[in-house]
């Protein structure tokens, strides 16, 4: 495969397009319930009507507006349709004949969909994932081309590096610097990419995996030529089958047309990408355990020091990425570092991918330009929560924290969300309104933690019981002023002591609901009223109601 | 072999590249509490009693598996270090069943010990009365998970030291529990061979010789490392 | 299955995936996943993601096996069967209902659902109606929150749902009697 092959398949891909397209998504949210019969039908009254000839029909990935799928775009004009059910085709088609369907029809100028800038989702909604000659058609594996004939690995490094790009999976190491100490290292070396999306109300690594997964595998493909790996696995969650099945298509095309395996692009570059399924563990999203659990062991992390990309897999340096770092890096490539930094912050550059969820009108999938505030994402993107009021915004999942409505001009970038005690993670945002009880969420990130800890180390282990039980108790206003007392030792010990991120962020989530709505919690205290810390007698010696699950043995 | 320099609690001592600060630190008879290191066996962090400060990092970083860096200053015994240390303590006996009084290893058992030195004279946490089953169905030993702390000694022995690996843990979380063979009766795990090392290398009561009363639980502990030492060293040192 | 006969199984299976004795042909399918990785203990993951799906649930006698021919100590690998939630040692009831306890979902009410479906078949998450019709389960996050709550019938997600549509469709498994 050289450069004016790639083009060509592009060329004719564009060129056997028709006039009009009508896409449909077909990602794993609008699959469900209406949408999986929505393509055929669409196809049927196409036929139906005479005029399957002058349009094309297909599916794609995910175009965003989750809450309002499923969704179908008609291409070029943009127009957008909403909640369209399998009834509908005919309308749509008539639509394209003139005839408006405007019962369905979607506002595409909302500010959900004008203030995204779409880097990693450029092709989501646009392409159909199962067609390799789309994505080619849309620059595809020009990035790769350009690296592999154009740059050394180090001026590939360099170019990351000066780009700002941060580890999108929620630490937000730099990249450049991540990748160059993996380069540095000799002998074997391994990549894998981090697809382990386990944060409860996040998925903006499986849209991205289910929509553009050639993205992300010639992201690969340049991290594995700049640090010198010819093998990588891709970690994908066990609960995305649709993810797998996309991943495992597009892998076969790749080999099929040389941009995976031997000889790529007609260098000495090798690489090979093989996929590896998680087994549904939380604790598998952290580096070493996700390490563990590609050498066939449980999933329990390993003390780092050494990190991952001095010894890693098989003890070789391995060079770990998430999914969303991968798709941005051949967009970076193409339009350049320069291009790329100037857009985000000062510190925080690029875009991010949020998933935009709970209470809120429109819930989703967007991405923004770092710095934007958060403010703009749930009220005006978001719509706000209807009939209610916004009373905070849980970022980061079971490692982060609520941030409250009177914070919302806070912009989104890994600093300015850490200065207010929570953190970007890996992209899940959801939003609470006055319904919602702060210490019944915090208790349920721990009873997440709780459940998902791996075992090794005594602080998470007992730790995290220990704390779920004393928020079930508050909650259920059985706690008194020494509880809480406790409760707050007990997350400092746990943050501190803990062997790995999963036990050293559980205790977060319960940290910033004491910070911003402490009276939640004191307000339910039995002892709320009492100044000398004195329990009332007639509920001293008082019993907790609270069935906690036994630390049993079973199968 | 490189040597650095570094301070533990104030005094300047010498390591070599191949130690941890836990090496370098018994070796100057300063005393870093642990359970789930063992002499003879790979170490792995997890009971996380190590921890130590170390000047110009905000983490602390257990002493068994850090090495020593030319001119670290490492603090061991601070305020914040005793609490914690007490806490976890104080979780293992809130984890499990643990009753001294009429446990084999009364007198003899490492996490009585450290009670003791980590000043633990009350339970502040809830204990948990976990269900949990006890197995006497091998000839010669018992195993009482009520005692287990999950520190993986036995495990890393079977596997390391003895190689057959009849014993590893099974379950996540605080469900984690010690299992032999196919989670069958001990008695029916085939590969075991009845060494018993594994019971040398527990520091509670949850291993045991069979016919042991209460506090009769005596173990040489310093078998194992003599064990390793003559096989890797191929020097015999009893 | 007798270890002496498994193990002979195993030696003779190691050129190439032959019929299971008794003539189950998920026994070959298991095989050939296995022989595709090449045997290597690595892969034991995989491997158990392949007996998961061929037999439903994980036997201690399919586990064994799989040991054997992974020549893996048959304690680590019923301790990786057991650490990861995807793996059941329990038969799965004829249906599943798989309620999402993500956080979106659980903030647009998925606990409350998964209260009164518990309520309605009279069996905890986690565990199988006695007849083994349906099996309640609960996910840590299906990656569905746009259009949370979610629920998966038997594999196929559907969202916005509520108390009353799960129960519906529950009731509709159990009238049809499977």
């Amino acid at each position: 495969m050289d450069l004016s092959e790639l083009q060509a398949i592009a060329d004719k891909e564009i060129s056997s397009r028709k006039a009009i397209r009508v896409v449909c998504c077909q990602a794993a949210g609008c699959l469900s319930g209406e949408g999986k019969d929505l393509l055929a039908a669409l196809k049927a009254s196409a036929a139906k009507s005479g005029i399957s000839a002058d349009i094309q029909i297909c599916g794609t990935g995910c175009m965003g507006l989750c809450s309002r799928g499923p969704l179908v775009r008609i291409e070029p004009s943009g127009e957008m349709f909403e909640r369209v059910a399998s009834a509908d085709a005919d309308k749509i088609i008539g639509a394209l004949e003139g005839k408006p369907f405007d019962e369905k029809k979607s506002d595409t100028n909302q500010p959900f969909y004008t203030k995204q800038l779409k880097v990693v989702l450029a092709n989501s909604g646009k392409i159909d994932p199962d067609r390799i000659e789309e994505y080619i058609a849309e620059d595809g594996y020009k990035a790769l081309y350009q690296v592999l004939r154009e740059s050394t690995p180090q001026q590939v490094i360099e170019t990351i590096t000066k780009s700002g790009l941060r580890g999108r999976g929620g630490a937000g190491y730099p990249t450049g610097l991540k990748w160059a100490t993996v380069a540095k290292s000799s002998g074997k070396k391994y990549m894998i990419c981090n697809g382990d999306e386990g944060d409860p109300g996040a998925f903006m690594d499986r849209s991205v995996l289910e929509s553009d997964p050639h993205r992300v595998l010639e992201g690969m493909a340049i991290g594995a030529y700049a640090v010198g790996a010819d093998q990588g696995f891709i970690y994908v969650r066990g609960e995305y089958p649709l993810a797998i099945k996309r991943l495992q298509t597009a892998i076969k095309q790749a080999r099929f047309n040389g941009l995976l395996g031997t000889n790529i692009f007609d260098t000495n570059f090798n690489f090979r990408v093989d996929i590896r399924i998680g087994g549904g563990a939380f604790v598998c999203g952290e580096e070493t355990a996700l390490i563990a659990s590609v050498e066939g062991k449980r999933g329990v992390p390993r003390p780092r020091p050494p990190y991952p990309a001095m010894s890693g897999l098989w003890g070789c340096p391995t060079l770990i990425n998430n999914v969303e770092t991968y798709a941005s890096i051949s967009t970076i490539i193409r339009k350049g570092s320069d291009w790329y930094s100037g857009i985000g912050t000062e510190k925080s550059k690029g875009t991010k991918v949020f998933t935009l969820a709970g209470k809120c009108e429109n819930a989703g999938l967007i991405e923004v330009p770092m710095g934007t505030t958060l403010r703009t994402i749930v009220e005006e993107m978001g719509g706000g929560v209807p009939g209610g009021k916004v009373k905070a915004v849980q970022t980061g999942g079971p490692s982060g924290g609520c941030i409250p409505a009177s914070l919302l001009d806070t912009p989104v970038d890994y600093d300015s969300l850490a200065k207010v005690g929570s953190i970007m993670g890996s992209g899940g945002m959801i939003v609470l309104d006055e319904t919602d009880d702060c210490v019944d969420v915090a208790r349920f990130f721990m009873e997440f933690c709780m459940d998902e800890s791996c075992g090794k180390c005594v602080p998470c282990r007992v730790g995290t019981v220990q704390i779920y039980r004393l928020l079930s108790r508050i909650a259920e206003g059985q706690g008194t002023k020494k509880d809480l007392a406790k409760l707050r030792e007990l997350c400092d010990m746990v943050k501190t002591t803990s062997l790995c991120g999963l036990g050293q962020s559980a205790p977060n989530p319960v940290i910033s609901t004491l910070r911003y709505f402490e009276h939640e919690y004191t307000s339910r205290l039995i002892d709320k009223d009492s100044s000398n810390g004195s329990v009332p007698a007639d509920l001293r010696n008082h019993q907790s109601t609270v069935l906690v699950k036994e630390a049993s043995h079973g199968g | 072999m490189a040597v650095s320099t570094l301070t533990i609690d104030g005094r300047e001592v010498s390591a070599h590249e191949e130690q941890t600060l836990l090496d370098v630190a018994r070796e100057n008879g300063i005393n870093i509490p642990t359970l789930c290191h063992l002499d003879g066996v790979g170490d792995i962090g997890a009971c996380r009693l190590c921890l130590v400060e170390i000047e110009g990092s905000p983490k602390l970083q257990a002493a068994c598996v850090t090495k020593p860096v030319e001119g670290m200053v490492v603090h061991t015994d601070t305020e914040r270090l005793r609490s914690y240390r007490r806490m976890i303590i104080e979780f293992l006996f809130a984890e499990g069943n643990h009753v001294c009084a009429v446990c084999v290893a009364n007198g003899n058992c490492e996490l009585q010990t450290m009670a003791i030195n980590v000043g633990m004279d009350h339970e502040r946490f809830d204990y948990l009365y976990p269900k949990r089953t006890v197995d006497i169905t091998h000839q010669l030993f018992g195993l009482d998970h009520n005692r287990c702390i999950m520190c993986t000694r036995c495990v890393r022995v079977c596997d390391e030291i003895e190689g057959s690996h009849t014993l590893d843990l099974a379950g996540r979380g605080n469900k984690s529990h010690v299992i032999t063979g196919m989670n069958q009766d001990w008695g029916d795990a085939e590969s075991c061979t009845s060494c018993g090392k594994c019971v040398l290398s527990c520091p509670t009561g949850a291993l045991f010789k069979k016919g042991s009363t209460v506090a009769e639980m005596k173990r040489d502990r310093t078998k194992l490392e003599f064990l390793v030492t003559a096989r890797e060293k191929k020097q015999w040192r009893l | 299955m007798a270890i002496a006969e498994i193990r002979a199984d195993a030696q003779a299976g190691k050129s190439k995936p032959q019929a299971h004795p008794s003539g189950d042909n998920r026994y070959k399918l298991l095989e050939a996943t296995m022989k595709k990785y090449q045997y290597q203990p690595d892969a034991l993951i995989e491997v158990l993601h392949s007996a998961q799906q061929l037999f439903g649930f994980l036997e201690e006698d399919l586990l064994l096996l799989i040991a054997h021919k992974l020549q893996v100590p048959p304690s680590r690998v019923y301790g990786v069967a057991t650490f990861y939630h995807f793996f059941s040692l329990k038969p799965q009831g004829k249906h599943t209902c798989v309620i999402c306890l993500g956080t979106a979902c659980y903030v647009k009410g998925g606990a409350q659902i998964t209260k009164r479906l518990e309520d309605f078949v009279n069996v905890k998450a986690g565990e199988t109606t006695k007849d083994g019709a349906v099996s309640v389960l609960t996910a840590r996050c299906l990656g569905a929150c746009g259009i949370a709550p979610a629920v998966v019938y038997d594999g196929a997600v559907a969202g916005a749902q509520t108390a009353e549509s799960v129960i519906a469709h529950v009731k509709g498994w159990l009238d049809n009697g499977s």
